[in-house]
This record gives C-alpha cells, sequence and structure tokens, in this order.
C-alpha cells in the first residue's frame, strides 16, 4: 500500500472534521468497547489466560525458526507447498505465478491484511485476472475504487450505513436499500456467483500450526470458508510470526482473540484447513499454497520492539485508544493503525516515513492493558521515539528545549531564580483572570485552549520563606 | 516515619498551594514530612521524548535525593509512576544504579495511595460544599493502582457529594509534550472530558495531577466555562479552597 504516514497531522485535521466519519466513529467505539467489556467479565480469569496467551506467543517468538521448519514440513507432508516471501513484492510475484500455472481467471479472496501490504489485489490486476474480495468490508472497499482499510478487522468501520446502501445502489445497479439486513443479502447474491466461478481462492492466516501444518481462519461472515474451498487452488498468506506450535495453543489465543476483538465468545466460524483434497473427500482445494511472508519482521524480531510480533491482529488496542477514536486508521496513512500500527508501521515502511506515528500518542497505557498478550505498547512506542531521538530525526527546538530544560534542573542553584522570573513573566501574562490566552512557542497548546496562569511564587521559594518565618523548633 | 515529599516540577512552578496541602494532609495522619530543598524534576520529560541521555541524570538526583526516607510521596500519578515503574528500565544498563533505583521505587507511593494503605487516615481537615467529579490520571490508574483510594477519602470530606462522570478513565489529552505536538487532536481529546465534565453537573472536577487539570481547565475556560473549578484532590481534601 502507497504509504501516507508522514501526512499523519494533516490526515488527521481532515478527520477531526468530518462530521460523519466523527458519528461513524463514535458508534463503532460504543460497539467494540461496551462489548468487549461484557465478554471480557464472563471469563473466569482474563488475566491467567492472558500470561498463558502471552506465553504461547513469546514461546513462538525464542524459537520462531524452529517453529517454521516443522510447519513446512507437515504441510508439505499433507500434500501443500510452502512459499516464502523476503518482501511485499515477492508476495505478488508468487501469487501471480501460482495463478498462471493453474490458468486462474479469476481469483476470490478472503481478508488479509498481509495483501494490503503489497497491494496485492493491484498485482493480480495488473496481471490480466480478476480478483474480488468477499469480506464485506473488503467488498464495500473494493468497490469504492479500492479505498484504503482503516481498521484491521472492520476495514470499512468509518462507513455508515447510508454511505454502503448509495455505494451498493450505484454499482449494482439495485434499488436503495434501508435495512443493514437487506443490504448483506445483496452482497451475499453478488458474491455467490463469484465463488462458483473462481479457480484460485486466496485467504489471510490468523495462524499457521506448527504440529499439523494447518492455516486456521476466524472470520463471521463464513467467506474464508467458501473462499478456500470451492476453488480448486488455495493460496493461504500470513505473516512469519503468525505460526504457533500446536491446536492447543490455538485454543488458549481463541479464548482471547474473538473477546478482545468483537466481544464475542467465539467467532461465528473457525476454519482449520490442512493439507490438500484427499481421495474420498467432498470439500477442500486441489492444490495448496502457504505464503510466508518476512517483509521487514526478522528485522522486527532482532529490535528491541520485538514484542509487536505477538500481535494476534485483535483490534482491541485501536478500539480503546483515545486518538484513534477520535482520528479513524485512515489518519496514520498505511495497514495498520492505533497503537500497534504506530509500531509497526515505522519497523515495516521506515521510520523516516512515519516520524510522527511514535508520537502521536499520550502514552496513557489504555491499549496496554486491553492487549491479551501484553504487548507494552507505550514502551514500543517510547523505544522508537529513542531511535528518533538518537537519529537526529527530532526538531531542533524539541531538542534544545529538553537539553535545556535538563541543564537547568540539574542546576538548582540556577533553576531556583530562573523559575522564579519565569513564573513572574507568566502571571503578567495571565492578567487579572488568570489565564493565558496565546504563549510564544506554545502555539500547540494555546490554539485549543488557555494555560492557567501559575500562581506567581514557586513552591520552593514559599516554602524556604515559611521555614525561614517558623519559630526553631528543638529537636 | 520520614516521607520525603516530591512535590514534582509542575506543582513547584504552577501551583504550590497543592504542595503544601500535601504536607498538610501527610502531617495530619502522623508523618514527618521532609521537602529536600534543591528537588527539580523526574527526568518524565525527556525520557518520554526518547532523550535517555537527559533523563538520566535528573533520575540520579531524585535517587540521591530521597534514598534515604522511609517513602517517597508525590501529589501525581505521573511523577511516582515514572520512578516507580520506569526508573528500573531507565537504569537497565548500569548495575549500581539499578539498584539503588529500585529500593526507591519500592517505596515510592501515590499521595492518596499513601494516606489510604500506609497511614491508613478515615478522616480529613478539609470541607467542601458542592459537587465534584474525579478524573482518574492514566499513569495514576494504570501505573499505580489508583482508583478507590482518592475515592473514598473524597467521600469522607464533609459537604462533598461525590458524581461519576462517564469515561472519567479515558486520557485527558495532556500527555506531556503531546499536548503541544497534537495540539489539535490533545484538545479533541480535553473536550470530550469537558463535555463529560458538564453532563455530570459537578461544580468541581479533581484530578490527581496537575498536568490533567491544566490541561482540562485550559480547555473548560477557552470554551466559556468559567465556573466549574478546576482542583488538585489534595487542595480539596486538605481544605484549601474553602480558606
Amino acid at each position: 500500500m502507497q504509504i501516507a504516514s508522514m501526512h499523519f497531522k494533516e490526515r488527521a485535521h481532515e478527520r477531526l472534521h468530518d462530521a460523519q466519519l466523527q458519528r461513524n466513529m463514535r458508534t463503532m467505539k460504543g460497539k467494540f468497547v461496551d462489548k468487549r467489556r461484557v465478554a471480557m467479565v464472563e471469563l473466569d480469569d482474563f488475566e491467567g489466560t492472558r500470561d498463558a496467551a502471552q506465553a504461547v506467543r513469546q514461546r513462538v517468538l525464542a524459537d520462531l525458526d524452529v517453529w517454521l521448519a516443522m510447519f513446512e514440513e507437515n504441510a508439505t507432508a499433507n500434500g501443500a507447498t510452502v512459499l516464502y516471501a523476503r518482501t511485499p513484492a515477492d508476495v505478488n510475484a508468487l501469487v501471480v505465478a501460482i495463478a498462471r500455472r493453474h490458468g486462474v481467471a479469476k481469483a476470490i479472496k478472503s481478508k488479509s491484511m498481509v495483501s494490503e501490504e503489497s497491494s496485492l489485489d493491484h498485482a493480480i490486476e495488473a496481471a490480466g485476472m480478476q480478483v474480488v474480495e468477499t469480506d464485506l468490508g473488503e467488498y464495500i472497499l473494493q468497490i469504492n475504487g479500492y479505498e484504503p482499510p482503516s481498521h484491521i478487522i472492520g476495514p470499512a468501520l468509518h462507513k455508515s450505513k447510508e454511505e454502503v446502501s448509495e455505494l451498493f445502489a450505484r454499482t449494482h445497479g439495485t434499488p436503495r436499500k434501508d435495512l443493514i439486513e437487506d443490504l448483506c443479502l445483496e452482497a451475499r447474491a453478488v458474491l455467490r456467483e463469484h465463488y462458483l466461478t473462481a479457480d484460485l481462492g486466496i485467504s489471510g492466516g490468523n495462524f499457521f500450526v506448527a504440529e499439523t501444518g494447518s492455516v486456521v481462519l476466524v472470520t463471521n461472515e463464513g467467506n474464508a470458508t467458501l473462499t478456500t474451498t470451492l476453488p480448486k487452488v488455495h493460496v493461504a498468506i500470513s505473516g512469519i510470526e503468525k505460526v504457533v506450535p500446536t491446536l492447543e495453543d490455538v485454543a488458549t489465543l481463541m479464548r482471547l482473540l474473538p473477546r478482545s476483538a468483537t466481544g464475542q465468545s467465539i467467532s461465528n466460524y473457525l476454519d482449520v484447513l490442512t493439507g490438500v483434497k484427499q481421495r474420498g473427500e467432498f470439500h477442500g482445494a486441489e492444490h495448496m499454497y502457504f505464503i510466508v511472508v518476512d517483509a521487514g519482521r526478522s528485522a522486527v524480531l532482532a529490535s528491541d520492539v520485538r514484542e509487536a510480533l505477538q500481535c494476534i491482529r485483535c483490534g482491541a488496542c485501536m478500539n480503546h485508544c483515545p486518538v484513534y477514536q477520535n482520528i479513524g486508521g485512515h489518519s496514520y496513512g498505511w495497514v495498520y493503525p492505533g497503537p500497534i500500527g504506530s509500531v509497526l508501521t515505522p519497523m515495516y515502511v521506515g521510520l523516516e516515513n512515519a516520524q510522527d506515528l511514535p508520537q502521536a500518542s499520550t502514552l496513557c497505557n489504555q491499549c496496554g492493558v486491553v492487549c491479551p498478550v501484553k504487548i507494552p505498547l507505550p514502551d514500543l512506542l517510547r523505544k522508537l521515539r529513542e531511535k528518533e531521538f538518537e537519529g537526529g530525526m527530532r526538531p531542533w527546538l524539541e531538542r534544545a528545549a529538553l537539553r535545556g530544560w535538563t541543564w537547568l534542573a540539574r542546576r538548582p542553584a540556577l533553576y531556583g531564580p530562573a523559575t522564579r522570573l519565569g513564573v513572574r513573566m507568566l502571571r503578567a501574562l495571565g492578567g487579572r483572570a488568570g489565564l493565558i490566552h496565546k504563549l510564544p512557542l506554545g502555539a500547540g497548546w494555546t490554539d485549543g485552549r488557555d494555560l492557567p496562569a501559575p500562581a506567581g511564587r514557586t513552591f520552593r521559594e514559599l516554602y524556604a520563606a515559611r521555614r525561614d518565618d517558623a519559630p526553631p523548633v528543638p529537636r | 516515619m520520614r516521607v520525603g515529599l516530591f512535590v514534582t516540577c509542575l506543582v513547584d512552578l504552577m501551583r504550590p498551594s497543592i504542595g503544601f496541602a500535601a504536607i498538610d494532609l501527610l502531617e495530619a495522619g502522623g508523618a514527618e514530612v521532609f521537602v529536600p530543598a534543591a528537588q527539580t524534576c523526574c527526568g518524565q520529560p525527556p525520557y518520554n521524548a526518547g532523550d535517555r541521555a537527559d533523563a538520566l541524570p535528573l533520575a540520579r538526583k531524585v535517587i540521591e535525593e530521597f534514598e534515604g526516607c522511609d517513602y517517597l510521596v508525590a501529589p501525581s500519578g505521573s511523577c511516582s509512576g515514572m520512578i516507580r515503574t520506569h526508573y528500573a528500565d531507565l537504569f537497565r544498563d548500569d548495575v549500581a544504579w539499578s539498584a539503588r533505583a529500585a529500593a526507591l521505587a519500592a517505596k515510592t507511593r501515590e499521595l492518596t495511595d499513601f494516606l489510604v494503605n500506609v497511614l491508613k487516615i478515615s478522616a480529613v481537615p478539609g470541607r467542601f460544599t458542592g459537587r465534584v467529579t474525579y478524573h482518574d490520571g492514566c499513569s495514576g490508574l494504570r501505573e499505580m493502582g489508583v482508583k478507590a483510594q482518592p475515592r473514598v477519602l473524597l467521600r469522607a470530606v464533609p459537604g462533598l457529594e461525590l458524581v461519576e462522570m462517564a469515561e472519567c478513565e479515558t486520557c485527558c489529552g495532556f500527555g506531556g509534550a503531546f499536548a503541544v505536538k497534537f495540539g489539535e487532536i490533545s484538545t479533541r481529546l480535553s473536550d470530550n472530558k469537558c463535555a463529560h465534565v458538564a453532563d455530570s453537573g459537578a461544580d468541581a472536577l479533581v484530578a490527581g495531577d496537575l498536568g490533567c487539570l491544566l490541561t482540562l481547565e485550559g480547555r473548560l475556560r477557552r470554551r466559556g466555562d468559567l465556573t466549574t473549578r478546576v482542583l488538585h484532590v489534595a487542595e480539596v481534601l486538605a481544605g484549601s479552597p474553602e480558606r
């Protein structure tokens, strides 16, 4: 996907003033946050389950090469082919080559965020083949001129029912529908035709299971089931970090994934696909490929933000992020928005292309406390801030302010007089009401709010004066 | 019991009355309060900006000034959270200092938590006439476990009615330098909060961190609300607003 993260501030500004988006975001927040809270109360031991889920993900990352080798061996034994993509471009090249080998004219696709990284749909179309997205949200975005997703599990969450209704009427040439149920039925009727005529099914992969060589898909619409079993060829694409050792581990993670994502105790569909269709079996693809994608992940694994690879893509961090809730996913300018995106995007596309993202957080740690695999997101954002600071990527004024503050705060004999002078000047600026409306170099603050003026005397001077006045206390 | 009061730089510079209120409360609870005269900043501004080199000397200074006390208490969840939960990371490459940092971290408390759980006070000197709503500052809540403590104490203030606003645990938009770097987003977060304060019908917004208070008071006033009082929990508990 084209990277637009360098325009974060402008994009956020536009969205803060988009009344329709603001309404949609409020609806979304209510749904996700409230439903998750209820679902977590139902769980006997949320913290204990979180610890177990974190342990699974950490075990994977500790020996990632071993689990990947085991996955490849078992998947191959079941008749599948395991391929590795070092770059996003490799993903596209592999899919196109597979499609050509099997004479594919039309591909159908269930949701895959990894494929958004490489804009796979464009590559398939450029190779002269048709591709149809079957996840309802992704389908909506596709027929709207490949609008980028704004959320990792609800890619079209930024759209209202009315916007979708208008889009369907325009695209399908059908009368406008007001009920969501009717819109779903319309999408289903359109998509059915594609399921039956496609030669290639492309899916993501929530988990690759090492002990069985299976791919696990978690969906609510059932589209992944049809996508992966009706066409004769199935390609599952996911990141190297998505491997887990055992089905038992999948069970542990599944106790938290749907609850964290949508507040469901279990998703409507859970597909575990193992190997190609065997003699006597009725369902399944005749040819099965796994594309295991690096695209920056091994660099994350070797970095000090490796915990970001524990992510199981539930979206809870963004759903609960006060910044995301107000600016929406498109502001972040790439595939993964919100707190996890603010860590992954700079790592995958280069910190220099996404400098604002690690800074655009209050470090409130709401993301950290809801994360089902306990990724310390504020700590990771701070580590990226360190890379920016050490790499000379911060403005000179910010660097000078920090250096100046520390220099002064280390020298109490100077700090005292300097702050006494400073607070008196600010006090005078505040006038009778005690409010500063405009501050040189502080426009970021005073454009939107006043600064309550200081009292005019520092604590340190008042405290010293109080002690000097006090009668000597016998010890 | 010798309690070192870490006043915090914001209180020192912007609202000294909070520091004196904290002293009154600690002394009323039976603590001997010690205020290191040369204290300045805990190092959080450079630390959160990714500037470890500048954070380190400030953190060493805090450790030197306070390690002789039985406790370090701060009228701030943010600064106490910096010392208790982040000094360990700051000194991760320095064995000698990391041991001293860990020792200080273990005896660092947020003010209301210290009053309730260490001094175990149940009565407070303050009185207040009106409705109060409490904003949970992020670090106090999620780093220091401060949730019930300020509410227990506020309910003990004669004349005070505590009401809960919606989303009292959501960030006010301050985030240190975030409020300046991303002023527009920060202002929107504050706006949401201001609306919840208004809906709660409270006469006063109370919090345990001056950063949140300056952020929210600044936005309330700019929105034209000149009457809702914005107070630190220590001021209310010590009775400073009614003096």
